[in-house]
Formats: structure tokens, C-alpha cells, sequence
């Protein structure tokens, strides 16, 4: 046999080879283009305001290039080397971690609005008719009740559903011991506790569970794409905010884009797509006169005359958890032990639950 | 029964088939230019794809001293995940071995209708994204619309059941194409020779299979090992319960804190490590002995 003929078909596999990896280098963006990093989400959102935004002076000809996935990804992929103008994540944390890695300046929450883009609220989800009655935090810990929550070791995003448990008694005047023994009690009910928002909500669709721990903005988009699911908006809960930051190196047109994102027509495009639009005043009380929206614009919401409720006593982690940002409460509820350090509240009720159903 | 050999079949004592003699490199270590060069890119490949990433996975591991890695790997929850990760892989390794042989056995041997889908379907769980696949088991044996009947979400007997799935057409596939060589006729020389059949079969069929059983049983276990798709939906991760190894890692990335990951990715790396180097250990007594 003859080896001669093979020769050449591997030089041309090394030149093919050579080519893709020159092409790889070449991407690179120019002064017109956008380049949006976020979580899932605000994606029909941010499409919808990208729209609105090429017919305005400032936005036109301008391009976008967009990625979307699970809030920590994305932000772990901005420090390795993935491009973004703009980013739009899930919890403040993923951001500073883009601070950390010098990639954003650390005056990006200065701002009025300190950060925050979009804002939503958790609320619970329930099964047609509510039949297991469920109105409050302190339903959730009854016995038989099954919960469906993303878990917040692994989902940054689902952080805010236990911040939201933990706050419901902390607000009532309850102690750390009692927050603690709520915690415990509630993981206790836990039937499955997914990696993603959108698993749990899979699951729970899927038939898992009696209440799931979710964001109003994504029941109400749900909803509009003929997923939806009864869900209370409990008189205690947490005010969502979701951080939109431009990066330190950025095309021209990020800075116009971020305004217009933070203006009418990106709240109300947002609104359109379930999240409450920012009220710097009032956090998390909805004006949708503001954003020249009626309540019977917000398709999927379960009462159209009042699609985003007033919460009676809505926490915010400026208020109540030692905010802005997450410090107050980062490493005491969802510390995981590294280093040594003591492991987070929330953290070490999940592990109790298990060992106590063994 | 005659038994005359089909034309081209090697009659009894002639050497077994083999590579033809002069493809055989002349002497050890010396290389020709053209296998030179082929062996260079099999390695620069390899290293770029494989060798270089499991290093990097070690170093990482590494850099939060033997300390930090011990922690990592004996905490409570993690080590309760990497037990269940790996007794799932291990009891559906077993399962495939004896169910995918059988598998491959009637894909082979037997006619009947509809043989050829059944032969295509064999290969859906590979094609299939794994999130479909869960998808797709949560529909049938989840909770409230099972139509079967079964309800296994959310426990620990998902975990095998999502691994059975995933790792189905290893076994099969490996195992087939060895049987489609074997010659029937040898099976019907020992059974004139009067060998019962479980005697043909475990001297005869089995000695001829196990390599590829053996290989089948690496592959299905390494993938058992590391499977995380198709679980998301379907297992529940329920610490202690049905979380496994792969979902701690994923929960240790989210906590920013990459050394707990390595260190029970390093940890799933060698136990993989060992148990295909002796799969294949297995694989090769078995071969020189036939």
C-alpha cells in the first residue's frame, strides 16, 4: 500500500484548520453595534426595545448582537473573554463580579437608579383554583404542601425566593433563630429544586409540586406564551431588582442605548413583557400611566384591571437586607463553606432537609 | 449436519486474521514520515481537546491547597452526591451489559417485523439532547399524568431510570457489530460436538463478546458518571436524596468558588480513569486468551 495519496488531503485538513482559526480572530465589533450579554429572561423585552430604539436618532443603523442564558453564566463568560457593550443579569452579585475583573467601572450603580433596569416581584405559584389555599409565606411550611423552587446554591437568580422566605419573618418582627427555623421548615417541603427559574417552572408545569417559587414577570410571560399558571402575590415579598451595566470598554451607541432602556419606551416595553416598570419614588409600585400603558395592555397578568398589585409590604434590598447590593446578606444565608468560613443559612437548611427525609 | 465452511473462511488452525504484516512499523520507534506526521496531529489534537482541559481541571483543583480539595470532596452533601453518582452508574453499567447484550443478540440474530426502526430507535438517546430527554421522562413517569402509571420524579430511583435512558445504545452498539462477524457456524460445530447451549454460549459467544461488552460497559459507565442533562428536570436534586456529583459542581461554579468544583470533578476523573483503564485491562486478557 501506498501512502503517498494521503498527503495532501492532511495538508489541506492543517490549511482548513489554519483558515477557521484566522476567521476566529477577526470578529471584532465597530462603533454602530451593540453587543447585549444577559440572562434569559428580558430577551422579548430587550428585542422588542432594540426595535423601538433603531427608530430613534441616536439608534439608528445601529446593530445588535445578543447572547442570553442563566444569569451566573453569563456573567462568568463576560470575565473569560465573551464581548458585551451592555449586560443585563439576574442579581447585582453578577455584576460585581465583573467589577472585580476590572470589566465594569465600579460607578455603575451611582446612578439614580443605582443599577437597576428592570424590576419584577416573587410571588407563588399555585395550581388551577388555588386548592391547597395558599396566601402567604407561612402556608408554605404546612405539612403537605410540595414546593417547586429553583435552588439558590446553584441559580443566583433563585436567591431572591429565599430572600423573600427569610424576609417574610425578619419584616414581622421575627429573630434570625425563628427566620432560620422558617428556612428549615420550608426546604422541608421541598420537593425539587431545580438549577434554573425556567427548570422549576418546567417542573412544576410538568406536574411537580403544589406551589412554586417564582418571579411575576416570568408567570405573566408565561402566560403569553400559552405556559401560564395561577399564581398570589403575598403580602410580604421582595422587590426583584434586575442590574443593567454598560462595560468600561464600549461602543458609543451602549451609552444611548442604556438611557433608552431606562426611559418610557424601554420600561414600557418591558411592562408589555411582565416586569414592573422602575418607580424611583415608590419601588415596585407600578405606574403604568408613566409608561402611557393601561392595565389592560399587560397580556398574561391575572387580573387586567390590576396587573402589577400593590404589595402591602414589599422588601427591597436597600431597606431591609442591608443593601444596596447583596453584602448584608450574601455570606449569611448562602455561603457554601469556602475557605472554611461558615456555611450560609439557606444553604444549610437545604442540606438539613435532605438529611432529615433519609 | 455438514459443516463445510463457507468460502473465504479460515480453516482451523491457519494464524488468525490480522493486520497484514508490513503495516507494522519495521521496528519500535522507528516511524515512516507519513505515520510521523499522523501520530503528531492524533497527539496535538488529543491534547488540545482532552489532555490540556483534564489538566487545567486538576491545577484548578489544586490551587485551593489539599485542604480546601479535602473539604470539598468530603462535605456532607457533596459526598452523598458523588456515592449516589456513582452507585447509579454502577448498577446501570451492570444492567446494560446483560440487557444491551440482549439487545444486540436479537438485533442480530433474530427477524422480525419492524427490526429495522427498532435497529434506528436504538440510537435516539444519543441523538436526542439530554434535556429533551428528561423532558420526555418527566412526561411519562412523573407525577399526576403519568400515563403509566409511574410516578419515580423527583426521587432516587429517577437518577437510574434517566441513566438507563442515556446510556442504552453503548452496550448495543459495540456488542452488535462483533456479533454480525461471529460465525453462527462455530455455535453449531460446538453444539455437534455436544456442547449444551449455555456451554456454547459461555465458551464460544461470551469470550468473542467480552471485549466489546467490556468496552460498552466503560463507555456507559463514564457517561453515567458525568450525565447532568437529562436529570434537570426529572430528578429534583433533593440533596442526600437525587442530587448527583454533577449538579454540586455546577452549585460550587455558582458560588464562585471553582477549587470546590475541580476538586469533585478531579475526584469523578479518577474514578472514571480507574474504572476504564480496568474495563479495558479485562478487555485485553479476555482478547489474547481467544
Amino acid at each position: 500500500m501506498t501512502t503517498s495519496p494521503r498527503r495532501p488531503s492532511v495538508t489541506a485538513l492543517v490549511a482548513a484548520a489554519a483558515l477557521v482559526l484566522a476567521g476566529c480572530g477577526s470578529g471584532g465589533s465597530d462603533a454602530r453595534t451593540i453587543r447585549i450579554v444577559g440572562f434569559a429572561v428580558p430577551e422579548a423585552a430587550n428585542t422588542a426595545i432594540a426595535e423601538k430604539f433603531e427608530q430613534t436618532p441616536e439608534g439608528e443603523g445601529v446593530r445588535f448582537t445578543t447572547s442570553y442564558g442563566p444569569s451566573g453564566d453569563q456573567s462568568r463568560a463576560v470575565v473569560n473573554g465573551l464581548k458585551a457593550d451592555y449586560v443585563h443579569l439576574s442579581v447585582a452579585t453578577d455584576v460585581d463580579r465583573l467589577v472585580d475583573a476590572g470589566l465594569v467601572d465600579d460607578t455603575w450603580d451611582d446612578g439614580p437608579n443605582r443599577g437597576i433596569v428592570s424590576t419584577s416581584v416573587v410571588v407563588l405559584g399555585v395550581r388551577d383554583g388555588n386548592p391547597k389555599n395558599i396566601r402567604s409565606w407561612a402556608d408554605l411550611t404546612r405539612p403537605g404542601v410540595e414546593i417547586v423552587t429553583a435552588n439558590p446554591a446553584s441559580s443566583g437568580a433563585a436567591r431572591w425566593n429565599a430572600l423573600a422566605a427569610w424576609g417574610s419573618v425578619t419584616s414581622a418582627g421575627g429573630s434570625e433563630a425563628e427566620a432560620t427555623e422558617y428556612v428549615d421548615k420550608l426546604f422541608e417541603n421541598v420537593v425539587s429544586l431545580t438549577n434554573s427559574g425556567r427548570d422549576a417552572t418546567q417542573s412544576f408545569l410538568g406536574g411537580t409540586g403544589d406551589v412554586l417559587l417564582a418571579y411575576e414577570n416570568e408567570a405573566i410571560l408565561a402566560a403569553q406564551n400559552g405556559q401560564g399558571f395561577d399564581y398570589v402575590v403575598p403580602d410580604t415579598t421582595v422587590l426583584i431588582e434586575n442590574p443593567g451595566a454598560i462595560l468600561t470598554k464600549h461602543s458609543p451607541a451602549a451609552e444611548a442605548w442604556l438611557r433608552f432602556v431606562l426611559g418610557e419606551t424601554g420600561q414600557r416595553e418591558l411592562a408589555l413583557k411582565g416586569f414592573r416598570p422602575l418607580d424611583l419614588e415608590q419601588p415596585g409600585v407600578a405606574d403604568l400611566d408613566a409608561v402611557g400603558l393601561k392595565g389592560s395592555d399587560i397580556k398574561g397578568a391575572p387580573d387586567s384591571s390590576d396587573p402589577f398589585p400593590t404589595v402591602k409590604n414589599l422588601l427591597t434590598l436597600t431597606d431591609d437586607f442591608g443593601g444596596p447590593g447583596w453584602g448584608g446578606v450574601k455570606d449569611k444565608l448562602f455561603g457554601d463553606g469556602k475557605d472554611g468560613a461558615p456555611v450560609g443559612i439557606v444553604t444549610e437548611a437545604i442540606a438539613k432537609s435532605g438529611k432529615a427525609a433519609q | 449436519m455438514t459443516s463445510t465452511l463457507p468460502p473465504g473462511t479460515a480453516p482451523e488452525g491457519t494464524p488468525r486474521q490480522g493486520r497484514p504484516e508490513r503495516l507494522r512499523p519495521a521496528l519500535p520507534g522507528t516511524l515512516t514520515r507519513t505515520s510521523g506526521l499522523g501520530l503528531g496531529i492524533a497527539m496535538l489534537w488529543f491534547s488540545l481537546l482532552v489532555l490540556i482541559p483534564l489538566c487545567a481541571v486538576v491545577v484548578t483543583a489544586s490551587e485551593g491547597g489539599w485542604a480546601n480539595f479535602w473539604r470539598a470532596i468530603t462535605n456532607e452533601q457533596t459526598r452523598a452526591a458523588i456515592a449516589l453518582t456513582l452507585q447509579a452508574a454502577v448498577a446501570v453499567t451492570l444492567v446494560n451489559v446483560v440487557v444491551g447484550t440482549m439487545i444486540a443478540w436479537v438485533l442480530v440474530r433474530d427477524r422480525f417485523w419492524g427490526k429495522g426502526v427498532l435497529e434506528v430507535v436504538i440510537d435516539v438517546p444519543f441523538a436526542l439532547p439530554t434535556i429533551v430527554a428528561g423532558l420526555v421522562l418527566l412526561s411519562l413517569y412523573g407525577k399526576d399524568d403519568s400515563p403509566l402509571g409511574i410516578d419515580v420524579a423527583n426521587s432516587g430511583a429517577s437518577v437510574y431510570l434517566a441513566f438507563l435512558f442515556v446510556t442504552l445504545p453503548f452496550v448495543v452498539r459495540m456488542v452488535q457489530p462483533v456479533l454480525e462477524e461471529l460465525d453462527p457456524e462455530v455455535e453449531e460445530a460446538a453444539a455437534s460436538l455436544g456442547a449444551s447451549r449455555l456451554t456454547t454460549f459461555r465458551r464460544v459467544v461470551l469470550p468473542a463478546l467480552t471485549p466489546a461488552i467490556a468496552a460498552g460497559a466503560a463507555l456507559s459507565f463514564a457517561r453515567g458518571v458525568g450525565e447532568y442533562g437529562s436529570l434537570v428536570l426529572l430528578s429534583g436534586n433533593l440533596p442526600f436524596t437525587s442530587e448527583v456529583a454533577s449538579v454540586r459542581i455546577l452549585g460550587a461554579v455558582e458560588s464562585d468558588n471553582p477549587a470546590a468544583a475541580a476538586s469533585v470533578a478531579t475526584l469523578l476523573l479518577v474514578v472514571s480513569l480507574l474504572t476504564i483503564v480496568a474495563l479495558d485491562v479485562l478487555q485485553r486478557r479476555v482478547g489474547d486468551r481467544g
